[in-house]
């Protein structure tokens, strides 16, 4: 049984872990994903080798409503002050109860 | 005769100017940080055990307001000559009024490798000196709001990773005692000038990545990144002198406070205060001072100490 959801991917700094996931479970969802990345954007090259050039990656599953709130919760927030990419792609999901 | 731990440091430095792809593995670093900060707490946690806590507590009271005073001082430097906004004058003098403990491990190998008799107990100025820095920058920073995250604040500061391992550290050894310590002393005191050379060979890699953005931050970064730190050695080694220090241990208080945080303050700055340029701070202190300090500084401070003590 398989279901359309939304993948929201945040990549940003990796100071801001803990308050991101907090928020993101404040606004509803039902879990996330956070893996360590590297990479080169807009503000340099982020090496990703110490705390303070590390990024990370955030991964959410949900629903659209949700995906809405959460992608305009990170916009108005964080988007003026620090380094971060957000998009969000359509998924089919199996055992769409888990979101 | 040039200490092997700096040839680590510029043997790094040159690596990563000549774009090796050598690397200190995320994890090895994480390790060594947490050896060099547990190491460095549970020797002065020994020597607390040795002497009572009480007859040090008017050094400790000095030691915090220099970490009030100089947060104040230097932010308005900042906006005056610098030209920075308030946010980043704030950010930057945070950072300044704090400490590099790498900075600090240098210092007490300078001296072990020169013979220099020094205060055992000076790992708890290091915590003391850490914190108050963070608290004045933000401050200075957002002013007195009513809406301030306090709660957050003061998790980040308290219980950020750094202080977490001193004061884990300080109060092993404390607990512990001289005695208790000695099953423990083969990997974190024997092994440690071995694991500092090993830090600092990631420290020159990182602060040579630091150069790019110093060509956009040009020459007043450059200058305040090594006026100010021999300005705040000075301070540092008179007020230790005064306080009735050793010259080795004014000489290593004046490395603290010429020192510049690269770890803590960053981390806190960058949550509590996110409009200030977290660039212009790091270039500052990683790319200029920590190098400063550690080639050149600490040799020159424990002169200065000499001079003064007279």
């Amino acid at each position: 049984m398989s279901t359309e959801k939304e993948l929201i991917t945040i990549i940003t700094e990796a100071v801001l872990e803990t308050e991101l996931c907090k928020k993101i479970e404040q606004l509803g969802a039902t879990g996330y994903t956070v893996i360590d990345v590297r990479g080169k954007g807009h503000t340099g090259n982020r090496g990703g080798d110490w705390k303070e050039s590390a990024n990370i990656q955030i991964e959410v599953v949900c629903n659209a409503h949700l995906a809405e709130v959460i992608t305009h919760t990170l916009e108005t927030n964080y988007f003026d002050d620090y380094a971060m990419i957000v998009y969000r792609s359509p998924v089919t999901v199996l055992r769409s109860d888990k979101f | 005769m040039i200490d092997p731990i700096i040839l680590f440091f510029i043997f790094g430095f040159l690596a990563s100017l000549f774009r090796s792809d050598l690397k200190i593995p995320p994890a090895i670093y994480d390790l060594l940080s947490i050896l060099l900060l547990i190491t460095i707490g549970m020797k002065g946690g020994v020597e607390l055990a040795k002497q009572p806590f009480i007859s040090l507590l008017p050094q400790i009271g000095v030691v915090l307001l220099i970490g009030f005073v100089i947060p104040l001082v230097l932010s308005p430097v900042l906006r005056q000559l610098g030209k920075f906004k308030r946010e980043d004058a704030a950010s930057i003098a945070a950072h300044y009024g704090s400490v590099s403990v790498g900075t600090f491990a240098v210092a007490i190998a300078f001296m072990e490798n020169n013979s220099i008799e020094y205060e055992a107990h000076l790992p708890v100025f290091v915590v003391m000196l850490e914190i108050p820095a963070i608290i004045v920058g933000i401050l200075l920073a957002k002013g007195i709001q009513a809406n301030m995250a306090w709660g957050k604040i003061s998790h980040e500061i308290f219980l950020g990773k750094g202080v977490v391992l001193l004061i884990g550290g300080l109060a092993i050894g404390w607990i512990a005692g001289p005695d208790g310590i000695t099953k423990i002393k083969p990997l974190f005191f024997d092994l440690f000038t071995g694991i500092l050379a090993l830090f600092l060979l990631e420290m020159g890699l990182i602060t040579a990545r630091q150069l790019s953005s110093l060509k956009n931050y040009g020459f007043f970064l450059v200058g305040f990144g090594i006026i100010v730190p021999v300005l705040m050695a000075i301070g540092g080694v008179w007020v230790g002198l005064a306080m009735g220090l050793s010259v080795g241990g004014a000489t290593v208080l004046g490395t603290l406070t010429a020192s510049a945080s690269y770890i803590a303050v960053p981390a806190a700055m960058r949550i509590s205060v996110p409009s200030a340029n977290p660039t212009l701070s790091l270039t500052a202190s990683l790319g200029i001072t920590f190098p400063f300090n550690v080639l050149v500084g600490i040799p020159i401070y424990y002169q200065i100490a000499k001079l003064m003590q007279g």
